[in-house]
């Protein structure tokens, strides 16, 4: 090319990215076989993408079931419609795309033809958050935000193999509509190593400690393990309520952790607007439990193009990143004295 | 169906020739630059760079009039990217139109580049919209073509869209407005490479036939051979002239153009090239300029 030396960085190599750290244990394409084996139970059951099977895992139904898939091209509003219309006459489609075409593009369909109606639809994203180094078309940093407010759809955020695989029988389940954050590809296998079952709605606590409450869900859940595994190794005592089901929200398992002194923190692969942290904090203030909480989540902003592990250092999602932010938040925890409260605040008077 | 071939470009024209082959000659240093940028990355959307590097050439070194060191310019062209996978063949081009320094590309999809693997218009200068999610264009288009009308700017506004975008309802929706709105300011480029994501577009939504569809939405439609410079350059200064309505010219292009063993490679939407097949590809590139 040039004659200066190449400044070798990180690439993005958007659609191989993968955010399991080297060496880790992975299972391939847990969904496209969960849904295989869920087909196998269930003739109801069908597959829809959006020109993505091959890229949201729905391949390997449509290989192994081709007469129960449909291609819908790349047109996610008709992928939906089609969907809802499909659950009217007694199916039960799965429809894949990305979360960001699923949410931002086709959110009306979602909202009218498959919720308002109940329509037992589950709609899988896949890129949920950030977890492609593709630039702010692709990352679904506001899924959450927009998808909590709507009415009827149960919401599941998975941390990996173990909860995708049992999460689609239960998708399918559920007799209303859903929307699964879908891992793809590699995806790491963490869950089977504690005594955990994914159970639709509820939090499951994978670990206790008397020092930090984390409260996570999808992918931060494997790096809140990692981090309080770190953090033991300090002495610090750290516990781990998993929380896949962000809607329905096991509200009581979140105000059993946060009756305590220890250090709340949130961890969400999402805008710090609109997503777990929000919803935990308002549970607690719903309740008029007073805890700080301490959000890792991504920030109100679009995020940049580049390397996933570049991206996940940046804005805090590392396992790194997540220890140093606890240690901090654990050293300027002192609360904040209550009341009396300051006078309020003179009337604002034009 | 208009279709323009060589053929049919009036002979005799020596003016005409020497463009076609000056064009040729950008068009084949825009695939250089596409491979050189492909191999930083090692993988990705180089077939589809070098199935649309002639249609580029025509439109960057033949058609469009811009400023390379002003890319702000209020009388410039526009050219939407509406396809922001298509960026390696976009900077490839913009390279070679003086608009972004050659040296620049080796940074192509890295960390802090100002040339991501998906064009932005916040990362580049003469990048004019966002692309990446696909299907926005041609409505993006339809705004600036109206704007600039109301305003009386005399420039033109193209729109680079792949058949992988004619699913999308939304390309429609805009389509009908470009002519509701008699948009002749319009120029829509239709990149027909027969592919997408899940496979070959006949397979994942049938879109022909295409020029009629254009013609029955209100456009004046003409299809080419995108590989074929002297029938590209015929086709977009025939729908220059053109007034009353938007104009589309349909490309059919063959992925990997220009390096058989790409061309001959099973059709991928993300290739995967070996390492060593990067300066196979040059030299085959290089042999073909030759004939
Ligand atoms: C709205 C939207 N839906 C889905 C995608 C994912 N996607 C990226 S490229 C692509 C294929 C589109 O067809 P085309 O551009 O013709 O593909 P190519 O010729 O480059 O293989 C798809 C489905 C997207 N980027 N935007
Ligand atoms: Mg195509």
């Amino acid at each position: 090319m040039t004659s200066t030396a190449p400044r070798k960085k990180l690439t993005t190599s958007a659609m191989i990215a993968s955010f399991a750290d080297p060496g880790q244990r992975t299972t391939s394409a847990p969904f496209g076989h969960a849904l295989n084996r869920l087909a196998e139970e269930r003739p109801e059951v069908v597959g829809l993408s959006a020109d993505l099977a091959k890229y949201t895992d729905m391949h390997v139904f449509r290989d192994a079931h081709p007469d129960r898939f449909f291609q819908m091209g790349m047109a996610e509003q008709t992928l939906l419609g089609a969907a809802a219309g499909m659950a009217e006459v007694g199916l039960v489609p799965f429809a894949s795309t990305y979360s960001v075409f699923a949410t931002r593009r086709a959110y009306d369909f979602l909202c009218l033809d498959i919720a308002e109606p109940g329509l037992n639809v589950n709609v899988v994203g896949a890129l949920p958050g950030l977890t492609t180094g593709y630039g702010p078309s692709h990352q679904a940093t506001e899924d959450l935000a927009i998808l909590r407010g709507c009415p009827n759809l149960t919401i599941v955020d998975p941390c990996d193999s173990v909860d995708i695989e049992q999460a689609v029988p239960a998708l399918a389940a559920a007799p209303g509509p859903t929307y699964l954050r879908l891992l793809r590809g590699a995806v790491p296998t963490v869950l089977d190593e504690y005594d955990y079952r994914f159970e639709l709605g509820k939090a499951a606590e994978l670990r206790t400690g008397r020092d930090v409450v984390l409260i996570s869900t999808g992918l931060m859940t494997m790096r809140a393990l990692q981090a309080a595994e770190r953090l033991a190794a300090d002495h610090v005592d750290v516990a781990v309520l998993h929380v896949p089901t962000i809607k329905p929200l096991d509200t009581e398992a979140i105000l059993r952790a946060a009756r305590t002194d220890r250090l709340l923190v949130t961890l969400e692969n999402h805008s710090v607007v609109g997503g777990l942290a929000e919803s935990v904090a308002s549970t607690l203030a719903f309740a008029g439990v007073g805890n700080r909480v301490l959000p890792i989540a991504l920030p109100d902003e679009f995020l940049a193009a580049g390397a996933l592990p570049t991206l996940h250092d940046r804005y805090g999602l590392s396992t790194d990143a997540i220890v140093a932010r606890v240690r901090t938040g654990l050293t300027d925890a002192a609360p904040t004295p209550r009341g009396p409260w300051a006078a309020d605040p003179a009337p604002a008077t034009a | 169906m208009t279709s323009l071939t060589a053929a049919q470009v009036p002979a005799g024209t020596d003016r005409r020739s020497e463009r076609v082959e000056r064009i040729r000659q950008a068009a084949y240093r825009i695939r250089r630059n596409a491979l050189d940028m492909g191999e930083v990355q090692g993988q990705g959307y180089i077939g589809q760079a070098l199935g649309v590097a002639d249609v580029l050439a025509v439109v960057y070194t033949d058609q469009l009039r811009y400023r390379p060191d002003d890319p702000d310019w209020p009388d410039r062209d526009r050219f939407l990217l509406s396809i922001g996978h298509y960026a390696i063949a976009a900077y490839a081009a913009m390279a070679e139109a003086g608009i972004i320094p050659i040296e620049e590309l080796e940074t192509y999809g890295s960390d802090g580049s100002r040339l991501p693997m998906s064009a932005m218009a916040s990362y580049t200068p003469g990048m004019e919209i966002s692309g990446g999610s696909l299907g926005h264009g041609l409505g993006v288009a339809t705004g600036m073509a109206l704007g600039l009308r109301h305003l009386g700017n005399p420039a033109r506004v193209f729109n680079l869209l792949s058949d992988g975008e004619l699913d999308e309802g939304s390309t429609w929706e805009a389509a009908m407005s470009c002519a509701h709105h008699g948009l002749d300011n319009v120029t829509a480029i239709v990149d027909v490479n027969a592919l997408q994501a899940d496979g070959p577009t006949v397979g994942v939504l049938r879109t022909e036939p295409l020029t009629e569809k254009w013609r029955a939405f209100g456009w004046h439609a003409v299809r080419v051979d995108g590989n074929d410079v002297a029938a590209l350059v015929a086709a977009f200064d025939e729908v220059r002239e053109h007034r009353g309505s938007p104009s589309v010219v349909i490309c059919d292009t063959r992925i990997g153009s220009g390096v058989p063993l790409l061309e001959s490679r099973e059709k991928a939407h993300f290739m995967r090239v070996d390492e060593n097949e990067w300066q196979i590809a040059r030299d085959q590139l290089e042999e073909g300029l030759a004939r």
